[in-house]
């Protein structure tokens, strides 16, 4: 179908949905690498004004994808709550926005509403948003889940602690854990990300987490990205918390991913049976990224933060514990510079906890994007204050096997002291209770008496 | 510019098992200032290391040396901002008409600058020094050098050679403590449009981190794999265990 829209004296069309979509977003490298971006600023107003315009509806009779030629489509639709739909049927994506706007529209009734939005909705929604109306809405939402610890209590931001290492070094990725674990972090999990997919390394690098946590009693769980098919792999013979793998919005992308949706669901059945997790069964985490489906030359011509948002009904699927957006991780080709990789921060943020996401985000930047440590400051600091779930602990912010900054475990203590969050409630007793943190939240100086550094 | 920071001895013992930035200390919440700014200069360091160039007579007097066919190849990318937004153009060689000896092989070796070309100068032959002799033996073998190349341009020369493997060595991101990072992305019957999922990788191939003898004996291995296996990618899972730690 066609959309139109008369703007000052021209006349505007765009084919399509996704067409209309694409050029309703804000400028960004990776939709114009494909070919999809707003030709001039003006344009961009123009499909902004009619995607305002456009009833919620239509997004239930027009596919971005085909339906008929994409699984992760025939999810979005197969599982859409029409029932629920209905108190939202007559809005236009413009209303939508202001309806969550409304002091009266608070987190739970978005939640409520979660499963009656498309994931495309959802992008459209925020694409009419500014900064400040995406980290309001966010700000609204609590998603708690749990496994060995409590995460996501409004009170509460976490820490994915990340220890990597070039070569999967045990005692080199040990040292990273244990001084990530003194400035507080942890608490979302200990995840390191191995240099080499390897059942072997894998399980040692599981078995290494393992004796650290049970010998020092931390409420935490841990996880080796490796493939999902890795994880199935070994997960009789190691200690496997979480499973872990990185999904995409279309069914040919994930599938350059080595992963489809079946392969999620018995990976997701198999690690329940596992039955690790002491309050809660929430196993599996799930990472995302703005121009992962274009990288895999599978976007069929929908905008990058679209994309990203149909991603979110992948995970969602699969109840997990832990998601986020890589941001700036994927290059300046998707996300050129400070700016693009802020303004897509947030957008993934808003989408993801809007369709219900536990929602967390790698604020990044690698060195051939025109970025740096500021534009890092700046968007911890504004997702803080949105609400975001938990951020990654890299030594320094210098991840030395992956190459590129994240944040680091004393961005940690700067965003729970700014915000005056804490840590997960079981990790933050156990702060206490092994003299990191003192009442307040406050990191004790470290001594070299201090358990954790005896015995490595 | 002062730092009376005190880092207990055992605290700053983690420094002895990993070159990550831990023990570091706070101030505040803050970093140490002699941190932040070992970390701007390691950033400039990085970003530099992007425009450099491939040095490409010294590639092609090691491949000489070996007695291994070496042609130079280019992208469709103009310049490295392009590269930067451009990937798809990275992927795709420019005419290849006035390439002279083109005769099927069994293993092209494609050396590209990627993200840091300083980092396959010093690394590509590092590895290769230690495979060729033997691959020799085996295979026959060709190299070539492309400019301002991304991963998938291998698939586009294989094809242009007809040949049943590609080794990309490329320069990867530059870290802010290894500028001059490279890897290798392998794949058996490469054919232009596969993606990551048929390639099998070997990161981190620096001076601290992957030993080039390290890195050689995985490509070694990763070629016996796929010949005798006919596959690549995520269906080859390495037994990485298997390998190094016999050494």
């Amino acid at each position: 179908m066609v959309y139109r829209f008369t703007l000052g004296h021209q006349n505007y069309l765009f084919d399509d949905l996704k067409t209309l979509m694409a050029k309703a977003s804000p400028h960004r490298s990776g939709d114009v690498l494909a070919g999809i971006a707003a030709k001039n600023n003006v344009e961009r107003i123009a499909a902004q004004y009619a995607l305002s315009e456009l009833p919620l509806k239509t997004f239930l009779k027009e596919a971005v994808v085909p339906y008929e030629s994409d699984e992760v489509t025939r999810l979005i639709i197969d599982t859409h709550d029409a029932k629920s739909f209905e108190r939202i049927s007559h809005l236009t994506v413009g209303e939508l926005r202001d309806f969550f706007l409304e002091d009266t529209t608070n987190g739970n009734t978005i939640l409520e509403l979660s499963r009656a939005l498309t994931p495309e909705m959802v992008a459209a929604v925020s694409k009419l948003m500014r900064n400040q109306d995406l980290i309001v809405v966010s700000s609204k939402i609590e998603l708690v889940t749990r496994f060995r610890n409590t995460l996501g209590l409004k009170g509460n931001v976490s820490i994915r602690l990340q220890p990597n290492h070039p070569t999967d070094d045990l005692k080199g990725i040990l040292a990273s854990t244990i001084d990530g674990l003194l400035y507080g972090c942890g608490d979302a999990v200990i995840g390191i990300n191995p240099a080499t997919d390897s059942p072997e390394v894998t399980i040692n690098l599981l078995k290494m987490l393992e004796d650290l946590r049970l010998k020092f009693e931390i409420p935490t769980q841990s996880c080796v990205l490796c493939h999902v098919t890795t994880a199935m792999q070994i997960m009789k013979k190691a200690p496997v918390d979480l499973v872990f793998q990185s999904i995409t919005g279309t069914e040919k992308a994930n599938s350059s991913f080595g992963i489809n949706l079946n392969l999620l669901s018995e990976a997701h059945q198999a690690t329940l049976e596992l039955d690790r997790g002491t309050i809660g069964n929430q196993c599996m985490y799930f990472e995302t990224g703005q121009g992962s489906a274009l990288s895999a030359n599978a976007h069929h011509g929908v905008d990058q933060q679209t994309m990203e948002a149909r991603a979110y009904a992948v995970a969602r699927h699969y109840d997990p514990l832990l998601v986020n957006s890589v941001v700036g991780f994927i290059g300046p080709e998707y996300l050129y510079d400070g700016k693009q990789i802020i303004r897509a921060g947030l957008e993934d943020h808003f989408c993801a906890k809007v369709v219900g996401l536990p929602m967390g985000m790698d604020v990044c930047y690698t060195n051939h994007a025109n970025a740096d440590q500021d534009d890092m400051d700046n968007l911890l600091t504004l997702l803080g204050v949105a609400g975001c779930n938990f951020f990654m602990g890299v030594p320094g912010t210098d991840d030395i096997m992956l190459n590129y900054q994240s944040t680091s475990f004393h961005d940690a203590l700067f965003i729970r002291k700014v915000l005056q969050k804490k840590p997960a409630p079981e990790f933050e007793s156990w702060l206490l209770k092994m003299g990191i943190i003192d009442g307040d939240g406050v990191k004790l100086d470290v001594r070299g008496s201090h358990k954790l550094l005896t015995n490595l | 510019m002062s730092n009376k920071l005190e880092i207990p001895a055992k605290w700053q013992q983690l420094k002895s098992y990993t070159k990550a930035r831990v023990a570091l200390g706070n101030v505040g919440t803050s970093l140490p200032l002699n941190d932040v700014l070992a970390l701007k200069h390691a950033h400039a360091l990085a970003k530099d290391a992007i425009l450099t160039q491939l040095d490409k007579e010294f590639l092609k007097i090691k491949a000489k040396e070996h007695g291994v066919l070496c042609s130079e190849f280019k992208s469709q990318v103009k310049d490295r901002l392009e590269y930067l937004k451009r990937p798809d153009l990275g992927r795709k060689l420019v005419n290849t008409s006035e390439v002279e000896n083109i005769k099927k092989v069994d293993i092209v070796i494609v050396i590209t600058d990627g993200l840091s070309a300083t980092a396959v100068n010093s690394n590509a032959f590092s590895v290769l020094d230690a495979v060729l002799p033997d691959l020799k033996e085996k295979f026959s073998i060709c190299i070539a050098l492309v400019e301002l190349g991304r991963v998938a341009i291998g698939d586009q020369v294989a094809e242009f050679y007809n040949a049943d493997f590609v080794a990309v060595l490329i320069g990867e991101r530059p870290g802010l403590s290894s500028p001059e990072s490279m890897g290798i992305y392998v794949t058996y019957k490469p054919k232009i449009g596969f993606t990551d999922e048929r390639r099998n990788c070997i990161s981190n191939i620096h001076k601290d981190g992957l030993s080039s003898i390290q890195a050689a004996t995985l490509l070694k291995y990763l070629i016996d794999r796929s010949f005798a296996l006919k596959i690549s990618g995520v269906e080859l899972k390495i037994d990485l265990g298997a390998i190094l730690g016999d050494e």
